[in-house]
């Protein structure tokens, strides 16, 4: 397991791997959104834990797409399929180097522009903390998506309006608590759904990417 | 320790392509299947393996001992030909990728990325794979394609080896690998469509 | 005599094909009488004038739309589980009525909603999760459409089946946090709404009886429809099949 997290993580840094496009979308979303809405800073203000949180759920699947699809490309599916490591951990270790190469530095980078949205001082720290609970459980959801659309030719798009709908208690939850945050509400009920939402992702969502690739691999 | 496969029925695509196939493959056997393109070696291959599962009939003996070898490689372009052997080796918690890059003769390109390989060179390095498994049952599904004669016979003396060592190989190709092995036609398993009349809820 | 008989689709076409000319009457029997009554002999609303007979569409529809992936969700696991071709097809066929119903819903929500509220949409948790159940329904028709093989497509729509159904739901929760809203509570089941005791939120009981017809009409139209398209997709199977089989002999 620990061998397929370091290869793909070193993949994923290797030329061509992909590593740091979400973050630059990331970063060209959050700059669009005042070049579009305008730039008065109480309106940014209001809505910046909403346009991070959309910024970086639209950056995690951005990136859905080379999650299983090149690993299917070139056979390694198949081959993992046949190896000792039960195709549920293989799936589970997918998900968490795609955290780690996308969802961790969304988390990090998006301080730094809640600054470029005038996000107000207490919303830092819960923009941070609902985006480290949320991003894995995008990660994988996400992996379920790129599951179920592995053998189909342009995937892409129609992983995309598969997933979304999956993302949304996620990103309502998500967005709610670094909304709450930020104006200093009462932020419970919103913190434990989308801890519950992920850690119940985590647990359970496997078994069912697993199983989808195995029909797609048949 | 052997593969026995009983009254198989295996389908593509929804459609049976071969039926009532049985055969056992011992410890220290080779068996080459042969028959024309289409007629359903790669999906009885794929079968045995255990990534589809079969219309009807039994594969047995089979369960975390076989090595499958497809059409692609799973190499990564962007790594070394070290570094994804040693990743197969590591998954597979087995083996030594130096006896496996000696056996093909990859040592001297051991640092170059993979992307950068011939398409020969490609394919030795996803034979290679097999010797890092550690499994005894080699499951091939034309292995020979875009190898050279040296090659061909760099890959027949790796398996000639490897049923020295009691493993046991099955092998779809054309091509004569000068193995003392049995051949099986699968041309004469071809599945009869059932009566047209007869349309149950497989639609056939 | 089992249940399970009719899963073999030449009998299921049979004996569709036997019941669907009773469906189709009483279906079109039951929508006419309910919204002719309902239109024309129940009196306005005290509060909501003669707008309120949109409730003879958008209820149904409503309840339809929810009920159809729950039915969906019942087919696609009796596939998984049992195997059944005409189970995966029958979701397959009940999939893009739900659409349509959610459509409806959605519409005549609008309508509705545009002189009660003066809005033609609100954020509303209940407008909302219905936009949510279409994207739902969406993405499960494309799957269907995108994959090629009919074993893997069923198989794989139902596993997207299976867990929208749970992030749906969840959806629906989160939906209500994020925005408690305009829309009434649910009209029909409640006990005060059918004997009248609460006419100030609830239906009042004059439009009771129009609106039940209205709903059982608007079920077995479904029925039939469904019945109907699972003949539909079972041909459509069957031709496929035949044509690829004359591949394999050519």
């Amino acid at each position: 397991m620990i061998a397929l997290l370091m290869r793909d993580l070193r993949l994923a840094l290797r030329a061509g791997g992909g590593f740091g496009l979400g973050l630059a979308f990331f970063l060209i979303v959050t700059v669009m959104v005042p070049l579009s809405v305008g730039p008065q800073p109480a309106l940014l203000a209001s809505i910046a834990p909403g346009v991070l949180w959309l910024g970086a759920l639209l950056a995690c699947l951005l990136s859905l797409d080379r999650l299983l699809a090149l690993d299917w490309e070139d056979g390694s599916l198949d081959l993992l399929a046949t190896a000792p490591l039960p195709l549920e951990s293989v799936v589970s270790v997918k998900a968490l180097a795609h955290w780690i190469t996308t969802g961790l530095p969304l988390v990090l980078a998006a301080p730094v522009l809640g600054v470029l949205l005038n996000l107000p001082v207490s919303g830092f720290k819960w923009v941070v903390i609902s985006l480290l609970l949320g991003t894995p459980a995008l990660s994988v959801i996400g992996t379920f998506g790129a599951a179920l659309t592995v053998g189909l030719k342009r995937g892409g798009l129609l992983m995309s309006l598969l997933v979304m709908p999956l993302y949304l208690p996620t990103l309502i939850f998500g967005a709610e608590v670094a909304r709450r945050g930020a104006v200093g509400m009462e932020i419970q009920t919103p913190l434990l759904m989308l801890a519950g939402i992920s850690a119940a992702s985590i647990a359970l969502l496997p078994f069912a990417s697993a199983a989808v690739l195995r029909i797609n691999l048949r | 320790m052997s593969l026995r496969i009983t009254d198989l029925c295996i389908a593509r695509g929804g459609i049976p392509v071969l039926e009532g196939l049985s055969f056992e493959l011992a410890a220290g056997q080779a068996l080459i299947l042969r028959g024309p393109n289409g007629i359903g070696k790669t999906t009885l291959l794929r079968t045995v393996a255990g990534l589809q599962p079969p219309i009807s009939g039994i594969v047995e003996g089979g369960e975390d001992l076989i090595a499958y070898a497809g059409h692609s490689d799973g190499i990564k372009p962007t790594l070394t030909v070290t570094e994804n052997l040693s990743f197969w080796a590591n998954v597979f918690g087995a083996g030594s990728i130096a006896t496996a890059l000696k056996a093909f003769d990859l040592e001297t390109l051991q640092d170059r990325p993979a992307g950068a390989l011939s398409a020969g060179q490609k394919r030795r390095l996803g034979l290679s794979r097999l010797l890092v498994t550690g499994r005894p049952i080699w499951i091939l599904d034309e292995p020979t394609v875009s190898l050279d004669v040296k090659s061909v016979a760099m890959f027949a003396d790796a398996v000639r080896a490897h049923l020295g060592q009691g493993g046991s190989a099955l092998i779809a190709t054309h091509i004569d690998l000068g193995l003392d092995s049995e051949v099986l036609e699968v041309g004469p398993y071809k599945a009869k469509p059932p009566a047209i009349e007869d349309f149950d809820g497989g639609f056939l | 005599m089992s249940i399970w008989e009719y899963a073999n689709p030449k009998k299921f076409i049979t004996t569709t094909e036997r019941v669907l000319p009773v469906l189709w009457a009483a279906a079109a029997i039951s929508i006419g009488v309910g919204l002719v009554w309902g239109f024309f002999f129940t009196g306005d609303d005290y509060r909501q004038g003669s707008t309120v007979k949109i409730i003879y569409l958008h209820v149904p529809s409503a309840m339809l739309a929810i009920n159809i992936w729950v039915m969906m969700l019942a087919t696609s696991l009796v596939w998984l589980v049992r195997r059944h071709h005409v189970s995966a097809l029958a979701a397959r066929a009940a999939a893009p009525i739900g659409m349509i119903m959610t459509l409806i819903a959605l519409a005549t929500g609008a309508i509705w909603g545009q002189p009660m509220w003066g809005t033609w949409w609100v954020w509303d948790p209940r407008l909302t999760s219905f936009l949510i159940l279409f994207l739902f329904y969406l993405g499960y028709i494309a799957l269907w459409e995108a994959i090629e093989d009919p074993d893997t497509a069923a198989d794989l729509t139902s596993f997207l089946c299976l867990v929208g159904s749970v992030f749906a739901l969840l959806s629906r929760y989160a939906v209500n946090f994020w925005n408690q809203g305009l829309h009434q509570g649910a009209s029909i089941m409640r006990a005060e709404a059918v004997i009248g005791t609460d006419t100030e939120e609830k239906v009042s009981n004059i439009f009771f009886y129009p609106l039940m017809l209205c709903i059982v009409g608007f079920v077995l139209l479904f029925v039939a429809l469904v019945f109907y398209r699972t003949g539909t997709e079972i041909r459509a199977r069957r031709i496929k099949a035949l044509m690829a089989r004359e591949r394999v002999e050519a």
